[in-house]
């Protein structure tokens, strides 16, 4: 406010008085207009990437779609065909589920891990936290398909560390591979141990900018740790949580390393998720046309997936 | 950093540090043992892997795994590809995050503001989504089977961007002016002063990048045909796709593929650690 009004109120008065003076504010913008060539040679990469591998697929793959394109050959316009297709296939629809339930699984359990994890990185009162730092901090080093490999062997149906452990303790073994429910816990286990490094760098960060006075003046006031982490730190760390649940989100949602990893979605093609049925689809069976459909329906569910979290953030902040 | 006074603990602090330091090491195991056991398993000769009683160590231990993985695979290759790789994505990605950034940062025009939304837009809506036209593209281009066709797309990442915007963000433009008044070209200025300031959004940049694109999956399976050029991941997941799958070299083909990273991460920890890599997206 008191910026815009300072320029204003200066403004007139040398004009009025010399001759001269107005035009230093006229050169500066002058100025200003010539700062195009240095920013357009400094965006100029990241400009053409962008044109080339977002603008120009995104666009040929909405044309596609409307074709029963192979990837060779001619592109027959088979207008909403494909789409029509997609939404009576029992196969799409299984991996839409199945991909919205392991969201639903994942995203929570990542949450309360990474801000778990990072509340007790930067609390005065947790000891040991050079090593803690660097074992939370492992599973982000481990590329999805070695955390699949890693989570296959530990969770081995005849072989595994977790029924090896369970049959000595008198349990029977736990079908982690035949059952498609159990095979997609594991996945969803194993995701939030690869997603917790990632997410818990972010709340570091955010925990760290709580300014210390305000937990100072509610222990004065008499608050307990509970109600302190509840009044103070949650809202203080509200704009990151939802970039943390955005991200996660989004991320969960084009799973594909990892199950291909620990389990190729199995059994047999029960926990394929949709950018696997996208995989399978386009490069696999040639569907390019498909494939591309698939892609937009995947594309908009992530689109209103942002769009509602917007929304509803400057809901809260207004 | 509450407790900064040194008065003697209250008996309420104690239980909190008991509880803290307990639930953390709990976190600990549960996110190490995963690790441990694997790695513990992979110094097992194979016939050990799977006979019951399981140990936590070997009782004859052995690096045949190991041995094994690096000769029946083509693995130094993948090994120098992956590298190829990751060290030219990264470097690349750095060059233009940091010239991206930058101007975001300190130019104003209409269509500058625009392309903000627009990189903002790719964090949204990636590769992934547009996997098959993407692939087209690349192929029309002629880049199919190569490794550029690896590194060129990935070029462009939104957190990158954004980081490196963020850190200009915070440079004062009195710096900028200051250099203009002393007749300092912009890119110049950029150069010769901007682009050494940021060095700790580089050097986590790098870290970052070089993570992304060591672990990369997907898209160098895509776009990559010919097995001289396969990366690690494509050739740990060709062990884990094999009809019989042999654990003893997967193992050992694993824990290799990730030595690289653990290695650059006990470097470069701090730099990790402190990054600010939300500030970038909070807007």
């Amino acid at each position: 406010m008191v910026d815009s009004i300072r320029p204003t109120a200066s403004e007139p008065s040398p004009e009025v008085r010399r001759g001269p003076e107005p035009v230093r504010p006229r050169q500066r913008n002058g100025r200003r207009k010539r700062y195009t060539g240095a920013p357009l040679v400094l965006i100029s990469i990241n400009l053409l990437l962008f044109v080339t591998f977002f603008v120009w697929p995104a666009i040929t793959g909405l044309m596609y779609s409307f074709t029963s394109y192979t990837g060779v050959g001619p592109a027959p316009w088979v207008g909403l065909d494909n789409y029509q297709r997609l939404l009576q296939d029992d196969a799409f629809y299984a991996a839409l589920i199945r991909t919205l339930v392991y969201t639903a699984g994942v995203v929570p359990l990542t949450i309360v891990l990474s801000l778990g994890t990072a509340v007790l990185l930067t609390s005065p009162y947790a000891k040991g936290k050079t090593i803690a730092r660097i074992v939370f901090f492992l599973p982000w080093l481990i590329s999805p398909i070695i955390a699949g490999v890693i989570w296959r062997w530990l969770f081995g149906e005849n072989f595994g560390l977790v029924n090896y452990l369970i049959t000595s303790l008198g349990g029977k073994e736990v079908a982690w591979q035949s059952n498609g429910n159990l095979s997609l816990i594991v996945v969803i286990i194993a995701a939030a141990w690869g997603g917790t490094a990632f997410n818990m760098l972010l709340f570091v960060a955010a925990l760290k900018n709580v300014p210390t006075a305000y937990y100072e003046a509610a222990s004065l006031d008499g608050a307990g740790s509970w109600a302190k982490f509840r009044r103070i730190t949650l809202p203080a760390i509200a704009p990151t949580t939802f970039i943390v649940v955005l991200l996660s989100i989004l991320h969960s949602m084009k799973e594909y390393a990892l199950i291909k990893a620990i389990n190729d979605g199995g059994p047999g093609s029960t926990n394929n998720l949709l950018v696997q049925y996208i995989y399978t689809k386009g490069f696999e069976r040639a569907q390019i046309g498909y494939a591309s459909a698939a892609s937009f329906v995947l594309m908009l569910i992530l689109m209103i997936v942002a769009i509602i979290q917007l929304v509803m953030n400057r809901r809260k902040e207004s | 950093m509450a407790a900064r006074a040194k008065r003697p603990a209250a008996p309420g602090e104690l239980t909190k540090k008991f509880w803290a330091t307990a639930v953390m090491w709990l976190l600990v195991a549960v996110y190490g043992v995963p690790v441990l056991w694997f790695l513990l398993s992979s110094f097992k000769p194979a016939g050990e892997l799977f006979s019951y009683p399981l140990t936590l160590f070997s009782k004859h231990p052995t690096i045949k795994g190991y041995t094994q993985a690096w000769t029946s695979f083509d693995f130094a290759q993948y090994f120098l590809n992956t590298l190829i790789v990751a060290v030219a994505a990264t470097a690349l990605t750095i060059v233009a995050s940091a010239m991206c950034g930058y101007a975001l940062a300190k130019y104003n025009n209409w269509w500058i503001r625009a392309f903000t939304v627009c990189i903002l837009a790719t964090t949204m809506l990636p590769g992934e989504v547009i996997l098959s036209p993407l692939f087209l593209v690349v192929r029309d281009l002629g880049m199919y089977n190569s490794i550029a066709a690896v590194v060129v797309p990935s070029v462009i990442t939104a957190t990158g961007t954004f980081m490196f915007r963020q850190f200009f963000l915070s440079v004062p433009n009195d710096l900028l002016e200051a250099a203009r008044i002393d007749g300092s070209g912009e890119l110049s200025t950029f150069l010769r002063i901007m682009l050494p300031l940021s060095r700790p959004i580089i050097m986590t940049l790098a870290v970052f990048s070089f993570q992304w694109r060591w672990n990369d999956y997907i898209w160098p399976l895509i776009v990559l045909n010919d097995p001289n050029k396969f990366t690690l991941q494509i050739g740990v997941a060709s062990i884990v796709g094999a009809e019989n799958v042999n654990w003893s070299v997967l193992l050992g083909a694993s824990v290799l593929s990730m030595v690289p990273l653990v290695v650059i991460y006990l470097v470069f920890q701090k730099y990790v650690m402190n990054a600010d890599i939300n500030a970038g997206l909070k807007d």
